[in-house]
């Protein structure tokens, strides 16, 4: 027999993957911000000794998709997979969300309903009669703090109560006279045709105007009476506002369940947002407070993950390596091995995992930010200044995310519904720096700027960001004419981050950046190391190494830069698969050209850079072509070869003129 | 006395009445609570996107499509 499936279903920001978590023991991904999740994820649990699956969808608002990420709901929705829907309703918004639950009461669905987040709207006085509400709508109501595994119990036995029971429910919605008399003539029109839909929501549907509806019903029925029947109303009554009519009856019927079952407060309580608010969005505050937040993000990052901890980490691969190596010697093992296990992977890998306590700190700072609620203030506060470069304020919060890691940076602009919008987003987010790049800058800065390691790297990020707007605008004057779509953002009350979903977060990242540093790094510096040590004839680590006779060829480009030696080049090169193995590489070909005990990847870069052509080297690294990972990401987004290869491109040519330009307006000022 | 958004100080309050916008940012204003009579305070109103409560809940419209709802004002 089939295993039965459980859709969660509702509102962006609802608390659905929570719930998802809560009830299956997932991971996945889980902020305060509308558009979290924007693909569909699986799950499944046991509940008396029976296996259940569970599908996380996107938030909608309604069955009106217009963003890619919702079109996987509705789509998911409408296919009717599902044997019961958990619709998850955020309980200090009942009219809104209740606006979801009447759709899906309209296509007769099985739906048990989770009141999610009861406890917020308690404090906001807002009180439930949870039998009332049950009762009203016809369906079962459970009330849940899934961020606190409160009601996850209560609501799988709901729903498994409902997938046995089978029930269908009749719509419990009335419409106006108007709208019923047109839809009855439709029922009419489809009674004994073979469709997808039952003839009574088809009927709503054609009448509401739903475009996508009435196109998958014309293509499934091969009857020109039906299609001319659908043409023929719509331009009969062009005039009138049908669609407006039925919103209203939704809403009317969400209005009058909120009013029996729901009791708020005389006068609306002042929450602690509200007086956040106050400041954090201010007019002329906004964008300063904003940058004193990331600086104070890498400010800590550098503090913590680098000056108090990043030291332990650096002497613990160190004594792993030296460990290592008397191990290899004491064993006889033959040269070769001795080298790749000490040069490639001690000193190239161990180089990029030295670096977990920094980018550890980061990413819980980041995702810190992300369950704070912050991240749709951000949007709020960039909308005017992203205006003047075409862009609008949601492009911000695929922005920040980019600061993480450009890849789920990327797939966050699906939700937007404006596919110009979408396209000029998605081309500059490589220019926000990643994590991965974190490393990079941090050897560099250590060498150079220690100092001042926060500034440096806010500098850069600030930098990033520029350069994204200005290509935006580029982009907007050339390519991707046309107005920017309109600026609509819920703002979620400021939520204390909850230990468990930051640390689940910023272990995501984490986890992954080892992971990394384990596979892709790895196989990266393994082909290093032996282009490196080969051609047998030629002295390892030599430019008659095949790596060195290629990073010769690739020269020539990087000497306008400054960075002029193979290794700088070759270094570049191997992080085009991943931002990590420049440092890698770097560590590796360093430790085996100087064939001596001690030195540093910080001192022979010292020895290799001066503070200018570190700087313009950085700056390379900031803007050059995006890791493989980012690159297949924009190819399955774009569905284009084309746009691919162009990404690939463009942003190598951006890094490199701006490469250029620090090092030689630096140079003409003096610096060196 | 009917006003578009754009026009209302914060704390003053309105009704929905019309939207003036195109049809997809109309259907977008519908499903986030812009309904016909839907109680709308203004909380915020200055350069950004202007900031509306819809039954306590915070959304911030771009100042263009602001301008585009229209609401009956209450006195």
């Amino acid at each position: 027999m089939k295993t039965k499936r459980i859709a969660l279903v509702g509102n962006p920001n609802s608390g659905k993957t929570t719930l998802f978590n809560a009830i299956t023991g997932s991971n996945q991904h889980v902020g305060n911000w509308p558009g979290v999740t924007v693909e569909k994820k699986e799950g499944t649990f046991t509940y008396k000794g029976k296996e259940y699956d569970v599908v996380d969808l996107p938030g909608i608002y309604s069955l009106g998709a217009f963003s890619e990420d919702e079109v996987v709901a509705m789509d998911y929705i409408l296919t009717d997979d599902a044997d019961v829907i958990i619709d998850v309703i955020d309980a200090s918004n009942i009219e809104r969300n209740l606006y979801l639950t009447t759709q899906l009461l309209e296509m007769g669905k099985n739906v048990v309903i989770a009141l999610n987040m009861v406890d917020e709207a308690e404090k906001r006085q807002i009180a439930f009669d949870l039998e009332a509400m049950s009762s009203a709508l016809g369906v079962p109501v459970v009330a849940t703090v899934a961020s606190r595994n409160n009601g996850t119990d209560a609501i799988i036995q709901e729903a498994v109560k409902a997938i046995d029971k089978k029930v269908s429910y009749t719509n419990p919605l009335t419409y106006s006279e108007n709208v019923n008399h047109h839809m009855q003539h439709m029922v009419e029109l489809f009674a004994g045709k073979n469709m997808p839909y039952s003839p009574e929501w088809a009927a709503i549907k054609v009448v509401e105007g739903d475009k996508h509806i009435i196109s998958v019903i014309e293509a499934s029925i091969d009857d020109e009476a039906v299609v001319n029947g659908i043409k023929e109303f719509h331009k009969f009554h062009s005039s009138e506002n049908f669609e407006l009519e039925i919103v209203d009856s939704r809403y009317a019927f969400a209005h009058r369940i909120a009013e029996k079952t729901v009791k708020r407060p005389e006068v609306e309580v002042v929450t602690l947002s509200d007086k956040i608010d106050k400041i954090l969005i201010n007019k002329y505050l906004g964008i300063p407070i904003f940058a004193l937040i990331m600086l104070a993000v890498f400010q800590l990052t550098f503090a913590i993950g680098q000056d108090l901890l990043g030291g332990y980490a650096a002497a613990l691969v160190e004594w792993l390596g030296s460990l290592l190596e008397n191990f290899l010697v004491w064993v006889h093992s033959p040269d070769w091995l001795v080298s790749f296990m000490i040069d490639g992977v001690v000193n190239g890998v161990g180089a990029v995992v030295e670096f977990v306590p920094l980018i550890t700190v980061m990413y819980l700072l980041l995702s810190l930010l992300e369950d704070s609620g912050y991240m749709a203030r951000a949007a709020y506060v960039w909308d005017n200044l992203m205006r003047a470069f075409g862009m609008q304020g949601k492009a911000f919060i695929s922005m920040i995310i980019g600061f993480g890691c450009t890849v789920p940076a990327i797939m966050s602009t699906r939700t937007m519904d404006n596919k110009k919008d979408r396209m000029v987003t998605l081309l500059i987010t490589p220019f926000m720096s990643c994590g991965a790049k974190l490393p990079i800058y941090s050897v560099f800065i250590a060498a150079f700027f220690s100092s001042h390691g926060g500034l440096v790297l806010f500098g850069l990020y600030a930098f990033g960001i520029l350069i994204g707007l200005l290509m935006a605008k580029l982009f907007n004057k050339t390519l991707f004419k046309g107005e920017s779509s309109y600026f609509i953002m819920e703002l979620p009350p400021y939520r204390f981050p909850a230990a468990k979903s930051v640390l689940r977060t910023m272990w995501l990242h984490v986890g992954d950046f080892i992971k990394r540093a384990g596979t892709i790094i790895f196989l990266v510096i393994t082909i290093m190391w032996l282009l490196a040590v080969l051609p047998g004839s030629a002295a390892p680590y030599s430019q008659q190494s095949y790596l060195g006779r290629l990073g010769t060829l690739l020269v020539p480009i990087f000497r306008p830069a400054g960075f002029g030696t193979w290794q700088e080049s070759v270094a570049l090169f191997a992080g085009i698969p991943a931002k990590e193995a420049v440092v890698g590489t770097l560590g590796m070909l360093y430790a085996g050209e100087y064939m001596e005990e001690g030195v540093l990847l910080v001192n022979a870069i010292q020895q290799h850079f001066t503070s200018l052509t570190a700087l313009a080297y950085m700056v390379m690294v900031l803007l050059y072509t995006p890791c493989a990972a980012t690159l297949s990401a924009v190819a399955k987004e774009t569905k284009s070869a084309k746009w691919t290869v162009a990404m690939a491109l463009y942003t190598f040519f951006i890094g490199w003129i701006m490469a250029v330009l620090v090092f030689q307006i630096g140079s003409l000022f003096g610096f060196a | 006395m009917s006003e578009n958004l754009t026009n209302l100080r914060p704390g003053e309050k309105g009704r929905v009445y019309a939207i003036d916008a195109g049809k997809y940012a109309t259907k977008r204003l519908y499903e986030i609570g812009f309904n016909t009579s839907a109680h709308v305070t203004v909380i915020k109103n200055d350069a950004g996107p202007v900031i509306v409560s819809i039954n306590g809940n915070k959304v911030a419209l771009g100042r263009g499509l602001a301008g585009k709802v229209v609401l009956a004002k209450d006195l």
